[in-house]
């Protein structure tokens, strides 16, 4: 079969905007919702998802091309995958926390959380389902992460300002925070079919 | 069936297992960071609030920087001496005494005692009020909003708005000076859990404008000053402010102060009891008043 290779341009704007992991495939709500209290601690978040779902969509393209094609499993993709990612998440933290003291203070926190990121996971079946090349499965997979980053980040900075409003108390907490989910997710609903891949 | 649809899947997920497996074995010694083990010992020996009044980001934070040297160990606000003694035990080092500290907010301008310029609905943020005109909705411009950011920064439970005007729980307060840093008129400061004698206003107004604004507000008349024995209080930028190195707690200035700007809860009881006494004699007082009015008449 052959492998498809859409305009990398128009997708990565299709993974941030139109696809937007989060707000329109809604995988990856956990960490969504866990870690967006703050900007900061989001903005955190974002890099270290964007740094493991590009790596991510590297190294599951190849295991899956150059060992379950051959083999002729691809039935075992989910194993398959989520064996590569915990052990690369594991493998990525230890070098970070070798190489980059500083770097690994400012991820090491976020990096297990992301073993358990759907969000990962959805990526590296979705390059999978639609066949694309080596270069557009890494490009997938740091569009859908930037998506994921903006989306987060976003959803820090409108529930810090919530923070100071005064909410009816059946709404305190994690209620006005899916309110709020809803909405922007409605809001993305906007770029739909804005581009066609 | 074919034997190989069953072996191909378990010989090359269990081959990916073991590799990665291997490798992450490897890896492990590989990047093994070498991790000083008292930095556990001196973890157990914090509160574990990870409050961040230290300065640092969280307990684990203080103590990888006591073990590395560059934290004392009794950085800790909120174990206080306690918490050092156990940590200079696993460093092995002397500790120094730390006094104990406490919050305390520098206004006393409750919504009975202040004046207000205008009603704020806004966000209940003293941030965001005390950038609006004139300092915030309060008479005086130094004065606490009591909107209740301290409040909300308060990871004890140890800082509440009682009528209008922020009240911390010296019993519930740890002095981690968080609240101190989210008060955005600078009114909450340190000072230690010992000494009792506390300037409740901040005002750096002069006399006619406080008088204006607030009935317990510091008009710096210097009263204090005057009479402190131990040369401990002073008015300086219009607000006497205590030198608690040679303030002896004696009451003294809490007495005097014609404004009762100044706390003591010594000089409070007196007066309470002082203004019973009074009130008792008052009940007793009309009779023997009626008794005066009355003889007068006869003669």
């Amino acid at each position: 079969m052959a492998q498809v290779q859409p305009n990398l341009i128009m997708l990565v704007l299709f993974a941030i905007f139109v696809n937007n992991y989060v707000l329109s495939q809604f995988l990856g709500i956990c960490p969504f919702l866990g870690v967006s209290k703050k900007v900061e601690t989001a903005a955190g978040m974002g890099a270290a998802v964007i740094f493991v779902m590009s790596l991510a969509s590297a190294v599951t393209y190849f295991v899956y091309n150059l060992i379950l094609v051959k083999l002729g499993i691809e039935y075992l993709y989910n194993i398959a995958f989520i064996l590569v990612i915990a052990a690369l998440v594991q493998l990525v933290e230890m070098f970070i926390k070798k190489s980059s003291p500083s770097l690994y203070q400012a991820l090491g926190v976020y990096l297990p959380l992301i073993t358990t990121n759907c969000a990962v996971l959805g990526v590296a079946v979705v390059n999978m389902q639609k066949n694309y090349t080596f270069i557009a499965s890494v490009l997938n997979g740091f569009g859908g992460a930037v998506g994921f980053a903006l989306a987060i980040i976003l959803f820090a900075g409108i529930r810090e300002r919530i923070e100071f409003n005064s909410i009816p108390k059946p709404f305190q907490g994690f209620p006005i925070a899916l309110v709020t989910a809803t909405l922007m997710s409605l809001a993305f609903l906007g770029f739909q079919g804005l581009i066609k891949i | 069936m074919d034997i190989t649809s069953i072996l191909y899947p378990v010989l090359s997920i269990g081959g990916l297992g073991v590799v990665f497996g291997a490798g992450l074995g490897y890896a492990g010694k590989i990047f093994h960071v070498e991790e000083d083990p008292r930095i556990g010992q001196v973890v157990e020996c914090l509160p574990g609030a990870n409050c961040g009044g230290c300065g640092y980001p969280g307990c684990g934070g203080l103590a990888a920087a006591i073990v590395a040297g560059k934290a004392p160990v009794n950085a800790c606000p909120v174990g206080g001496a306690k918490s050092a003694a156990a940590i200079s035990e696993v460093m092995g080092v002397a500790v120094e005494e730390t006094e104990q500290m406490v919050a305390f907010v520098k206004c006393n301008g409750t919504c009975d005692n202040s004046t207000n310029k205008y009603v704020y609905q806004g966000i209940s943020d003293c941030a965001m009020a005390s950038q609006l005109a004139g300092g915030g909705s309060k008479g005086c411009s130094y004065g606490c909003l009591g909107l209740g950011s301290c409040v909300a920064a308060c990871a004890f439970d140890a800082i509440h708005i009682v009528n209008g005007v922020a009240v911390v729980d010296d019993t519930k307060c740890v002095a981690c000076g968080k609240c101190a840093k989210a008060c955005p008129k600078h009114l909450i400061d340190m000072m230690p859990l010992s000494k009792k004698t506390k300037v409740a206003c901040s005002s750096k107004d002069a006399g006619k404008v406080v008088m204006a604004n607030c009935k317990v507000g510091c008009i710096a008349c210097r009263i204090c000053e005057k009479n402190c024995k131990f040369d401990a209080i002073h008015v300086e930028n219009n607000v006497a402010v205590i030198d608690y190195s040679k303030c002896k707690d004696c009451g003294l200035c809490a007495m005097k102060c014609p404004k009762k700007v100044i706390h003591n809860p010594r000089v409070a009881e007196m007066e309470a009891k002082k203004a019973a006494e009074a009130a008792a004699a008052k009940a007793e007082a009309p009779k023997a008043e009626e008794a005066k009015t009355e003889e007068p008449k006869e003669n």
